[in-house]
């Protein structure tokens, strides 16, 4: 029997203005306003923009502000936005060797070309909180130095001419997309790098870090971490050529693992691979580290039974959207349900007090 | 350069440009013509999504990463011209003003459109991009080694 009930309008209503007014804080404190947020909370903006899988800095600040700072609250807002938009397309895979590279590192090459270049990077800071910071918002200009405006080139290449590290397997096929399809497992690579790229930056990280642990170890070098500007190229059907659409700040992680051989095939250093929207290193790290234990199949390693081999594990469970949707759906009117298990007890309880009555009363004839 | 490389240029430039560069330039250029066209829409701006792809390993099969916003609309000039205006983001009278620069580009005045609108926002946002690549440059580790032991 299915029940509708009804009543809460009112208190709906007034728990929204209420929410409003929260949310709005402290009226003698100054609003904060979309620009504001986009920049100066860039690393938040760009964590919704990865995890909402929509590249729009001012609506990711919107979501931000309307989700009074909750991430994962602002991540659905952007993720129910994107449904409403029509697809005009889809690019030209951007190409990450022609990045305006803002920061670029390697753990595996001192003296590669193109540099150690640092970046806006909190790495070497003390993390110690700066008072400074409460009292005036004064900052001195960045310092700067020559740049060459030259493309810089992937480690893996150099690696690659050796022959020393597995090649990527060419192929233009247009890749599936979840977003329009369900996910089906076996998942394919492009569909395992769609979905991680869009993963619960939490739920990615810890499970790069039980790789590291010793669940399924796979010894990851980070070879190259690079964030950067690339242009974004699509076809204009209309025109019949193709132009930069617009361009987009990315994070990509390239690993260098644990080498391989075979009777066949010499020993030979093995990839992941981390690409994300935004300045999101740790997120992208995590995905390269991710993305590497998945493959163990097609490398020809033993399944150890890890979780983050396990890609039914991991891909159901990355999406904090779906996630947070079937965890606090728990959290709404569930009565009816709950009156038929509560009947049920009572009934069972009922039966089993009968019962030892019935016991004891045939005990006592006795 | 071809025509149809030109016009590929300009409309990257175009769909790549700052809100508030673009405006200025163009109110600027507008304002400066005696008696603005009217044009009619072929496409009214509409905002959309595209799905930007990725490379797995940055050279292998593609693979989709995430959407962006993208505004479009395609305009006619009384002259018959067509501008396509293509821009990333939500922002419909920026997306106008790209196809009315677009449609110009094919008249007579489209050498003074080069220089009183592209040229300039070209050169705005090398000297932005410029001005990044140069903080980068400043952050580029100088390894050297510190000499140990007596020999």
């Amino acid at each position: 029997m299915y029940v509708a009930v009804k009543g809460g309008e009112r208190a709906i209503e007034n728990a929204h203005a209420w929410l409003a007014e929260e949310r709005r804080g402290d009226t003698a404190v100054a609003e904060l306003s979309i620009a504001q947020i986009r920049e100066q909370l860039s690393l938040a903006v760009n964590r919704v923009m990865a995890e909402g899988s929509l590249y729009d800095p001012d609506l990711a600040a919107l979501a931000i502000k309307q989700a009074r700072g909750d991430l994962i609250e602002a991540i659905f807002l952007i993720r129910a936005y994107r449904t409403t938009l029509p697809r005009f397309g889809a690019s030209h895979p951007i190409e990450t060797g022609k990045m305006h590279c803002e920061r670029r590192i390697s753990a595996t090459f001192k003296d590669a070309p193109g540099g150690q270049v640092l970046g806006p990077t909190f790495d070497y800071t003390h993390r110690l909180l700066d008072f400074k910071m409460a009292a005036d918002g004064e900052v001195a200009e960045a310092p700067q130095g020559p740049a060459t405006g030259q493309d810089v080139p992937h480690i893996t290449e150099f690696l690659n001419q050796e022959g020393l590290i597995q090649t990527e397997s060419q192929s233009d096929d247009t890749p599936p997309d979840l977003t329009r399809e369900p996910l089906e497992l076996p998942a394919n690579r492009a569909l395992r790098l769609q979905s991680l790229t869009r993963g619960d930056e939490g739920f990615v990280l810890g499970m790069a870090y039980s790789t590291q642990r010793g669940y399924a170890r796979n010894h990851a070098f980070v070879g190259e971490l690079r964030i950067g500007v690339v242009a974004v190229e699509i076809d204009i059907p209309e025109l019949g050529f193709s132009i930069d659409i617009g361009e987009i700040t990315v994070t990509e992680c390239e690993t260098v693992n644990q080498f391989q051989g075979s009777k066949t095939e010499p020993a030979q250093f093995t990839r992941g691979y981390g690409l994300v929207f935004g300045q999101t290193e740790r997120k992208a790290i995590s995905m390269a580290l991710v993305d590497r234990a998945l493959r163990w199949e097609e490398l020809g390693e033993d399944n150890v039974g890890a979780p983050a081999q396990d890609e039914e594990f991991v891909l159901m469970h990355s999406d904090n959207i779906q996630a947070t949707g079937f965890l606090e759906h728990i959290k709404l009117p569930h009565y009816v349900d709950f009156q038929s298990e509560l009947e049920l007890v009572r009934k069972i309880r009922a039966e089993a007090v009968e019962a030892s009555a019935l016991r004891a009363a045939q005990e006592a004839a006795e | 350069m071809t025509a149809q490389n030109d016009r590929k240029v300009w409309m990257s430039l175009l769909a790549k440009s700052p809100v508030t560069d673009l405006k200025r330039l163009w109110e600027g250029f507008e304002g400066a013509q005696p008696g603005a066209q009217s044009h009619v829409w072929l496409r009214a701006p509409e905002i959309g999504g595209v799905m930007v792809r990725g490379r797995t390993g940055a050279t292998g099969a593609p693979f989709n990463l995430g959407e962006m916003t993208v505004t479009r609309c395609s305009l006619k000039l009384p002259g018959g011209e067509v501008g396509h205006g293509y821009v990333q983001g939500r922002d419909k009278d920026h997306a106008t003003r790209a196809a009315l620069v677009d449609a110009h580009m094919q008249t007579a005045q489209s050498e003074a459109i080069r220089r009183g609108v592209l040229d300039p926002l070209e050169e705005t946002m090398r000297a932005t991009a410029e001005t990044r690549a140069r903080k980068a440059a400043a952050t580029k580790v100088d390894f050297f080694t510190l000499v140990r032991g007596e020999d």
